[in-house]
Formats: C-alpha cells, sequence, structure tokens
C-alpha cells in the first residue's frame, strides 16, 4: 500500500500541480473567485484527472506510441464531455459559475502532463492513486486561493459572512488583479518556507509548465534533451536557493534561444 | 460594421483575454522573458487563432449543428485546433520559408495555448456568425500579441532590480501581471 500512498503525498504536496509546478494556470486564476468555484472546479478537474488516468493505464500497451497523444486527447475530450454533462444536468449553478472553463479542463496540462508522465508507464491502481494525489492537491490550492479571494473581496468564506457588515469589502481581489495578487503571495510564502528549510526550491520540475506543450511531445522531448545536453551553460546559473521556477524558465529560454 | 468593431475592441482590450479572461496564462508567464521572443509567440497566436476560428465556425456550422451533434464541440475543436497547427506547419514550412522562419517555432507550442480553444468555444457559446466569429479571434489574439509584448518589455526592466528572494521567479511576475490587469482597467471607459 506504502507505494500508493507515495504518488497521492507527491501530488499533494512535494509537487504540488499549482504552487510548485506551475501548472494548469487558467483555471487556477480564473474562477477562484469564490471558495466554493474553486473547490468545485478543483473536484471536476480531479474526476476527470482520475478517470483519464485510469483510462490510459488500462490502454497504455494497446495504444501505439506514435499516435499516443491524438489518442489521449481524445480520451480526455472524452471524460471532459461527459463530466460537464453530469455538471449541468445535476449541479447547474456550478455550471453556470464555472462556464466556458469547465471544457477548457481538456487543455489543462495537469491532465495530460500526467497521462504522459505516468498513466503511461504504470500500472492501472497507481494510476489512480497519483490522479487523485494530483487532483486533490490542485483542489486544495484552488481551494485556498479562492477563500483568500472571498473573504478578502466580500468578507464571507463559503457564502458565510465571517467579517462584520462594518467592513468594506476589498473589491479587488474578486477582480482579475486580485487573482495574481493572491497566486504571487501563495508561491511566496512557499518560497519563503523552503528558503528557511534550505531546500532548492520547487524541485521536481515536471514537464515544464514554460514549455507550455505538455501536450506536444516533440516540444518535450526537444526540450528535454536540450536540458540534458546544455544544462548549465549559457547563462549565468541560478544561485542555489534561486526558486527552481526561474531555473526552469532559464532552462525554457535557453530552448527557445536554441530552437530560434 | 459598428457590431464587428465593438466585438473588435471589447475582445482586444477591455476583456483582455490574458488579463481579464486568463485564457493563455501559462505562455504568458513562459515566453515572455524577451520582447523579440513574446513578439514571435503573439504573432504565431494571432494567426492560428484567426484561422482556428474560421475554421471551427465552418465545421460547427456546417457540420455539427446540421447533424446535431453539438455535444461533441469540445472533442471536435480540439482535434481541429491541433490538426490545424500541424498542417499550418507543413505548410508554411514547404511554401513560406520566411514566414516559418519567424513563426516556426511557436507553433507545436499553441495547440495547448487555452486562449485558442477558448475563443472558439466563446463564438459558439456568444452564437457569432462566422465573420464575426474570425473577427473576434483576431482581436482576442491582438490583444494577447499586446498583453505578451508588455510584459515582456517589463520583465526586462525588472531583471535587474533588486528583488526580496522569495519573489523572485514567478511570484513578481504575478505581481506584475496583476498590476497590468489594474491598468486595462481603463480601458473599460470605452465601452
Amino acid at each position: 500500500m506504502n507505494k500508493n500512498i507515495k504518488p497521492l503525498i507527491n501530488g499533494l504536496i512535494t509537487e504540488n500541480p499549482t504552487f510548485v509546478l506551475m501548472l494548469g494556470m487558467c483555471p487556477t486564476l480564473a474562477v477562484t473567485t469564490s471558495a466554493v468555484n474553486g473547490l468545485g472546479m478543483g473536484l471536476t478537474t480531479t474526476a476527470v484527472l482520475v478517470l483519464s488516468n485510469v483510462f490510459i493505464s488500462v490502454l497504455r500497451k494497446l495504444i501505439p506510441d506514435s499516435v499516443r497523444i491524438p489518442a489521449f486527447i481524445v480520451v480526455i475530450a472524452s471524460f471532459v464531455t461527459i463530466v460537464e454533462m453530469l455538471l449541468q444536468a445535476y449541479i447547474p449553478s456550478l455550471y453556470a459559475a464555472l462556464g466556458i472553463y469547465i471544457p477548457l479542463i481538456v487543455v489543462n496540462c495537469i491532465i495530460l502532463g500526467r497521462a504522459e508522465a505516468f498513466a503511461s508507464k504504470n500500472g492501472v491502481v497507481a494510476s489512480m492513486f497519483d490522479g487523485i494525489g494530483m487532483g486533490l492537491g490542485f483542489t486544495i490550492a484552488l481551494t485556498l486561493i479562492g477563500c483568500v479571494r472571498e473573504l478578502l473581496g466580500s468578507g464571507k468564506l463559503f457564502e458565510v459572512r465571517i467579517f462584520p457588515e462594518a467592513y468594506v469589502p476589498l473589491t479587488i481581489f474578486i477582480l482579475a488583479p486580485g487573482a495574481f495578487f493572491v497566486l504571487a503571495m501563495f508561491v511566496a510564502i512557499l518560497n519563503r518556507i523552503r528558503m528557511g528549510k534550505g531546500r532548492p526550491l520547487g524541485k521536481g520540475g515536471n514537464c515544464d509548465a514554460l514549455c507550455e506543450g505538455c501536450m506536444n511531445t516533440a516540444c518535450m522531448e526537444r526540450t528535454r534533451s536540450l536540458n540534458g545536453e546544455k544544462g548549465d551553460s549559457g547563462k549565468d546559473t541560478p544561485k542555489q536557493e534561486a526558486p527552481a521556477v526561474q531555473d526552469n524558465k532559464e532552462k525554457a529560454d535557453n530552448t527557445e534561444k536554441e530552437e530560434a | 460594421m459598428g457590431n464587428l468593431i465593438a466585438i473588435g475592441v471589447g475582445s482586444a482590450f477591455i476583456n483582455n483575454v490574458v488579463l481579464s479572461q486568463f485564457l493563455g496564462i501559462c505562455p504568458f508567464l513562459g515566453v515572455s522573458k524577451r520582447v523579440k521572443t513574446a513578439a514571435g509567440m503573439g504573432s504565431a497566436v494571432v494567426f492560428v487563432i484567426t484561422l482556428a476560428s474560421f475554421v471551427a465556425g465552418i465545421i460547427y456550422k456546417f457540420i455539427l449543428v446540421p447533424l446535431n451533434i453539438t455535444y461533441l464541440q469540445t472533442i471536435v475543436f480540439i482535434l481541429v485546433i491541433a490538426a490545424l497547427v500541424q498542417f499550418v506547419e507543413m505548410f508554411l514550412k514547404k511554401k513560406m520559408k520566411g514566414l516559418y522562419q519567424a513563426l516556426g517555432v511557436y507553433l507545436p507550442l499553441i495547440t495547448t495555448n487555452c486562449a485558442v480553444l477558448g475563443v472558439v468555444l466563446l463564438n459558439v457559446t456568444r452564437s457569432y456568425n462566422i465573420i464575426e466569429g474570425v473577427v473576434n479571434g483576431f482581436a482576442t489574439a491582438v490583444g494577447f500579441l499586446v498583453a505578451i509584448v508588455i510584459m515582456a518589455g517589463i520583465r526586462e526592466k525588472i531583471e535587474y532590480n533588486d528583488i526580496p528572494k522569495p519573489f523572485q521567479g514567478m511570484p513578481i511576475v504575478l505581481v506584475t501581471a496583476g498590476l497590468m490587469a489594474i491598468a486595462f482597467f481603463g480601458f473599460s471607459g470605452l465601452k
């Protein structure tokens, strides 16, 4: 059982998709105007992630290697469509609140990233736990951001009033800029905690959030080989404690330059 | 015509795709370190989104609606976009060498840009006709281009600033994006 717990913890904390890997930024920023929306989006994504991970893991020996990415996309898009219809039928309020971001789960890097990096190489049970771990990590992150934004922006939490009526809501936190600020604070706080522990920040960058093409293997492979070949050439190597996000980005930048 | 202009200005500035709708955040944060690469990425996005709006509009109107299978739209659109990007890349490589050299690197990265799928889906949700859809797509992409180039310009400047350690890297970029989003609120007066 221990080997199933590991991917769970991995997704929740060490490789938290939002705060550490910085994947799936669009829904993270867009739907977290309230805690409920964040939670709903997180759980919806988790459902799709677990289903697609399991399904892809079952089919991993049948899908030819050369067409695996289109095959994964079709599987994911099918599950997204199913989940979208279920939401529309049973939780119409959430369906209305999330709107266009439900079909956009298809292009959420987390899902294709996990399909490619984990489910296509591991057994069904392990893939399921990986999906649950990653999905819950994403859910927790979204709910946290949603809580902060809702609390500061309207004085409520899960639609229950926390701050007294006299509190003047900082509406900006519900509007677009607030999303950027709150996420920035969370990442900065996590960076600070990691620095305190003397750990290099955010180790374990998965397929590159910055390469943006979790879906695009060609791009991923190119980056990987480039990273291997010229890991620390080119620009000045990042300092010991420099956030790995930056580190990643420099690699991505190197990649870009190389490609250009 | 006035209608088209309203759609265009609205999508490009008032409801900026990145800063108020949060589509295409990944390339916005990831490929915005240098103005040159940002401009390249932005132009490629303009090209692909305009084309994708047109093709998806046609497929929706003449295939999905008559056959009454609009519920398959997500699956169909993502496959159309992926195929389209591939074709565009092949076509440019063969026929238009210059343009390929300018945009080619960025094309494979665009399939997963959620702005592309987002625009196509928004066109359907708002029941735009094909011309309105193409205008909306083009304007949205121009909004993306403007945002990512401004972002890259700012990042080239802040690179040499003394940023507190925990904020180095992604956090300061996010704060910058937030301030840009506030600035873009100014456009809402155009409505």
